[in-house]
């Protein structure tokens, strides 16, 4: 990180703790480090926030309200009340993403969501989850939704796989959306920041530049959030509605 | 300036919770378009992008891994690689035409919740 010249050097993988099991690495990472971080950070905001849980909420507690009336309200509104039961997952979605997110804006912190493998993971369970859903829900009819209505049959073998790949894709354009916000985000910040030092006196300008795209990084982190609790609640969505 | 009593406070306050219960239950139509989720164009533009370029990544590995498979290699990833390009051209049709992110075409739910946004072009972003 500080000693990293790289504007990659950030998002190196580093073994605190090496630990082997078989063939297997389960090493202690500072990536797996920041996850629990985000765990114990999320847990301690609610419910520390909650903790008084006065009838006018003070300030802290307002905004642990405040997360959960926004997440509440979204899946109220996307998926309706059939999605009540999936609340707390999506919920949970949501907080481990922004908190992850805002941790790697703390300088020398890591930003876990800035490797695919990690988003990845997350979207290929959301994935997963809404298409086991489908199909308990629908059962066999869930595969209607890969024929478009008012086709004739002769253009099926062409159109059933073009939609199973669309469906495919689902996972990939929702964790590649993140992890390329993150990513992009991050080292642009690295980048400017080698400027600064490589300008001398009109090092100002760049630093005044990061400032700036600090920002608005900031705002990236609650967006890109938002994007991928919203992508979770419309394919959840189209799970139970199969529209 | 009127003398409130505290029953004429409790009245206001039992009406203002009767409407949040019953906004608890249904949904406001015509509220916030989450089809689109707040952005610029340039969101709009990286997101046709990733969208473009996930369909045929998709499109590439499922050639691949029935190639490998099947011993087939390399004609079924090309017929795949085409058609993960035309999935992603249809999910940007899609995005485009304001379907939002649903895969199908149906784009009357009967069931399915309101998406203000379902009509009309959404190009703008």
């Amino acid at each position: 990180m500080a000693e990293g010249h790289s504007p990659l050097a950030q998002f190196e993988i580093k073994r605190w703790v090496p630990i082997q099991v078989g063939d297997i690495d389960v090493s202690f990472t500072n990536s797996a480090t920041f996850m629990a971080l985000t765990v114990i950070g999320v847990s301690a905001f609610l419910v520390l926030g909650m903790r008084r849980h006065a009838l006018v909420p003070g300030r802290w507690q307002s905004m642990a309200e405040l997360s959960y009336v926004f997440i509440a309200n979204l899946v109220k509104d996307t998926v309706g009340t059939e999605g009540r039961p999936y609340f707390p997952f999506i919920f949970t979605v949501f907080m481990f993403v922004l908190f992850g997110n805002l941790f790697g804006m703390v300088p020398y912190g890591f930003a876990f969501t800035s490797h695919i493998i990690v988003t990845f993971t997350m979207a290929i369970v959301v994935f997963l989850g809404v298409t086991v859903i489908a199909l308990i829900k629908h059962k066999l009819h869930f595969f209607t939704f890969f024929m478009p209505p008012g086709v004739p049959l002769i253009m099926a073998p062409l159109l059933v796989p073009i939609e199973i790949i669309s469906y495919l894709s689902r996972p990939v354009s929702l964790s590649v959306r993140l992890f390329a916000n993150m990513l992009a985000g991050h080292t642009l910040i690295k980048v400017f920041a080698g400027f600064v030092v490589a300008l001398g006196l009109f090092g100002a300008f760049p630093l005044a530049f990061i400032v700036a795209l600090t920002a608005l990084e900031i705002v990236i982190a609650f967006l890109q959030a938002f994007v991928f609790t919203i992508l979770t609640c419309l394919y959840l969505n189209d799970a139970l509605h199969l529209h | 300036m009127r003398e409130r009593g505290p029953a004429d406070d409790l009245e206001k306050l039992d009406a203002r919770l009767r409407q949040a219960a019953e906004g608890a239950r249904q949904k406001v139509p015509g509220g916030l378009n989450y089809d689109r989720p707040p952005g610029s164009a340039l969101g709009l533009a990286l997101r046709v992008g990733v969208e473009l370029v996930s369909a045929v990544a998709v499109g590439l590995a499922i050639g691949w891994l029935l190639d490998a498979w099947l011993g087939t290699r390399p004609w079924l990833m090309l017929v795949f690689i085409l058609l993960g390009g035309a999935a992603g051209i249809l999910n940007v049709y899609r995005i485009a035409r304001g379907f939002g992110y649903a895969v199908g075409y149906r784009q009357d739910k009967p069931t399915g919740p309101q998406r203000p946004g379902d009509q009309g072009p959404g190009i703008e972003g």
